[in-house]
């Protein structure tokens, strides 16, 4: 029976008969969708005397918003610091490939590159939402090249650039433009770096802190001029010593502002970080953590060599070097391969797990009001997944955009 | 001595009496009025029977398009299990709701409809939201109305285009209220709006975190009159903490003090209850209703479905 149609004739689908993650809990209720959005199915009920035109049976799924990735290079062959021709078409395929991951929404992250890659690349880059053609684009997320040298990793040393002379003026200089960045990673050790991150802020960028040595009053320092981010936590900084934590110490920092939470990224691949190391920095500061892909071209492929931006890298298993080193860089693990992996490593609960991919990362980026969550009016982006956590199908506002077929591929 | 002819003695004067008496009151059947007290050796059997007499009188209704099957209904701690059961009968595919028609009893006064205590909330959360019952045929009080006497008077008039209530489903509190009706309501009171005597708001500060405060002190209820014109009422009392109000209501006489007492003169009433609301009840008194308890289960068994048809 469709609603009286005093607020909308649009169809109502309710996909009945499974377990939704909502208020940091699986419940047994429906979950109502209309026109792209989660639906309060008691206001239908009674404001518009409306019911669903469509009853889904969901067999007993678990229903959990849809992943959200901060922090991916690229996969299937696509380079996102590449500037090449088409370089479109390769976010478009990555945007697409992703939904199978769980992936809805992610920031398509540039590596360390000369200034003429950003003024190629950025530009092409666009806000957009997720449908039938791909996961939705949030923005940008700029990792470099204001780093530290001694902290660089895989990215490349001739393209570290550092603020001193002209601040945030540098930085724009060097992006080129900031319309569709989201996050920008760097050092807060680097001079002047306190102008700059104020300046981002403002312009609602989250800065982010990695490849940096700084130390913990460094750290909180930035985090005070506006910093919310640390990017790949025990990768790529100071390891934590007990007389001063360096940037780890900010999970249980007590100089962070009122109101105001450091997240931290984790690749919980099962390579990036010793699963001991994971369980302690989730039992320091469990709803900080955003569990991050940072998976390079060579995600999806078979082992051999990729390019990740100005170097060449090699896959073997799940593991990524700078060839012919034993320097990590990236990893090709998939979203929905960290869930299961964050999950069993650290014993927590599935709604933990679910959501440290999903409303963590909503709330880093301040867009839990319309994504990361299952709350009324809320995009309907969701995954149906088995009591493993494997994906089942993929929805983005609503519509199915992705569905496991029988033969598993 | 003449004049002090006891009752008796009319059957031992004419032995073809008693047979003659037994085709009266067969005749009389469908139209001799009925009480009945169903006494359930605890909670959960006294939910399911209730539940079971709710489907298998919806059922045998045979209701349809245009003719749709009314059902007035409570709230509170006491009909959940009932809830519960007619909701697996419907998810079982014995029981629609299609063709019934709600009335629900009262609703908070000033209560937003979606506070999580409010009357709707509850309907929604414990019924409405897992049955097939049109959006349209629900109705509930709201509390919000810019005219609160209005919206009683227009929840009367549903009620009369309806076609009356077929059976209406109630509970009692611990001071004997049905529906909002306080002690000292007037017997033949309809819909209207009412202050909540103390009893109650102390009653239901459980559900507001024990604040007082927050409890609201007015609600829109049927009144006694509106539950007594039903065709047949069930009132469902579990918990010793009942126990006193059941006494009062059916071994006292009809009291405005005690308005569940009112269906004592109702044509056809059920109460239905567990053990331990028959506490204060005499021994005498449950000892016969139990004794029935074989007729009272026919109503219940065979327990029909609506497969069947």
């Amino acid at each position: 029976m469709p609603s009286n149609k005093s607020v909308s004739d649009a169809p109502i689908v309710q996909f009945t008969n499974c377990r939704i993650l909502r208020s940091h809990q699986l419940q047994r209720e429906d979950l109502w969708v209309r026109e792209g959005k989660i639906l309060n199915p008691e206001k239908l009920f009674f404001d518009e005397k409306g019911s669903a035109d469509i009853q889904l049976d969901c067999k007993d799924s678990i229903i959990a918003p849809g992943f959200i990735d901060v922090q991916i290079n690229g996969g299937f062959g696509v380079d996102f610091s590449l500037a090449t021709d088409d370089f479109k078409s390769g976010i478009d395929l990555v945007s697409q490939k992703i939904l199978s991951h769980g992936v809805t929404s992610f920031c398509p992250t540039l590596v360390t590159s000369p200034p003429s890659v950003y003024h190629q690349v950025l530009p092409q880059i666009s806000i957009r939402n997720g449908g039938a053609h791909g996961a939705g684009i949030l923005g940008a997320h700029l990792e470099g090249p204001f780093i530290s040298k001694e902290k660089k990793g895989a990215h490349p040393e001739h393209c570290l650039r550092t603020f001193e002379e002209g601040a945030f003026q540098d930085l724009l200089a060097t992006y080129g433009s900031l319309d569709c960045v989201r996050i920008v990673t760097l050092a807060p050790e680097m001079k002047r770096s306190s102008e700059v991150i104020r300046e981002l802020t403002k312009r609602g960028i989250c800065v982010s802190l990695g490849h940096s040595v700084a130390n913990l009053s460094q750290a909180e320092e930035a985090v005070q001029h506006g910093a919310t981010f640390i990017t790949h936590l025990f990768n790529a900084m100071l390891p934590f010593h007990h007389r001063d934590p360096g940037i780890v110490g900010l999970l249980t920092s007590d100089k962070i502002p009122a109101g105001q939470r450091v997240f931290y990224g984790m690749i919980s691949d099962g390579i990036h970080t010793n699963p001991a190391a994971l369980r302690i920095a989730h039992r320091a500061h469990p709803k900080g953590l955003v569990l991050v892909t940072d998976a390079i071209a060579g995600m999806g492929l078979a082992p051999g060599r990729h390019t990740l931006g100005q170097q060449v890298v090699e896959i073997d298993g799940l593991n990524t070097y700078i060839a012919g080193t034993k320097t990590l860089s990236g990893s090709v693990a998939t979203m929905d391969t960290c869930v299961r992996h964050f999950q069993e490593a650290t014993g927590c609960s599935v709604e933990t797990a679910l959501e440290a991919a999903s409303l963590h990362p909503a709330q880093l980026l301040g867009i839990e009001h319309k994504k990361g969550t299952l709350n009324y009016d809320s995009d309907a982006d969701f995954l149906m997944l088995n009591d493993g956590l494997y994906v089942q199908a993929t929805y983005i506002a609503g519509e199915e955009v992705w569905r496991q077929d029988a033969l598993g591929m | 001595m003449r004049g002090t002819a006891h009752p008796s003695s009319y059957f031992r004067s004419s032995p073809a009496l008693p047979l003659r008496r037994f085709k009266l009151i067969l005749s009389y059947k469908f139209f001799t009025a009925i009480m009945r007290l169903v006494i359930l050796e605890d909670y959960d059997q006294a939910s399911e029977w209730a539940a079971k007499y709710i489907c298998n009188r919806i059922i045998q209704f045979k209701p349809s398009q245009g003719r749709y099957f009314t059902l007035g209904l409570p709230t509170g701690s006491t009909p959940l299990g009932c809830y519960k059961k007619l909701i697996e009968y419907h998810k079982n595919g014995d029981l629609s709701f299609k063709y019934v028609k709600t009335f629900n009893m009262d609703e908070y006064v000033g209560l937003p409809r979606n506070h999580p205590e409010s009357y709707h909330s509850y309907m929604w959360n414990n019924f409405f939201k897992h049955i097939d019952i049109d959006p349209n045929n629900a109705h509930i009080l709201d509390g919000n109305a810019p005219d609160l006497q209005a919206e009683c008077d227009a929840f009367e008039k549903k009620i009369e285009e309806a076609g009356g209530i077929d059976l209406f489903v109630g509970g009692i509190g611990p001071d004997g209220h049905i529906a909002f009706n306080e002690p000292g309501s007037s017997l033949s009171s309809r819909t209207r709006l009412k202050t909540l005597a103390m009893d109650t708001i102390l009653a239901n500060a459980k559900y507001f975190d024990g604040d007082l405060s927050k409890v609201p002190t007015m609600a829109l209820t049927v009144g006694v009159g509106t539950v007594m014109d039903a065709r047949e009422v069930m009132i469902l009392i579990t918990g010793a903490h009942k126990a006193f109000a059941l006494y009062k209501a059916i071994e006292e006489g009809v009291n405005h003090m005690w308005t569940v007492s009112a269906f004592q003169q109702h044509p056809r009433t059920i109460f239905v209850c567990d053990e331990d609301a028959t506490l204060e009840l005499r021994v005498k008194t449950v000892k016969y209703f139990k004794g029935l308890m074989h007729v009272h289960n026919k109503l219940v068994d065979p327990l029909y479905s609506m497969k069947e048809n």
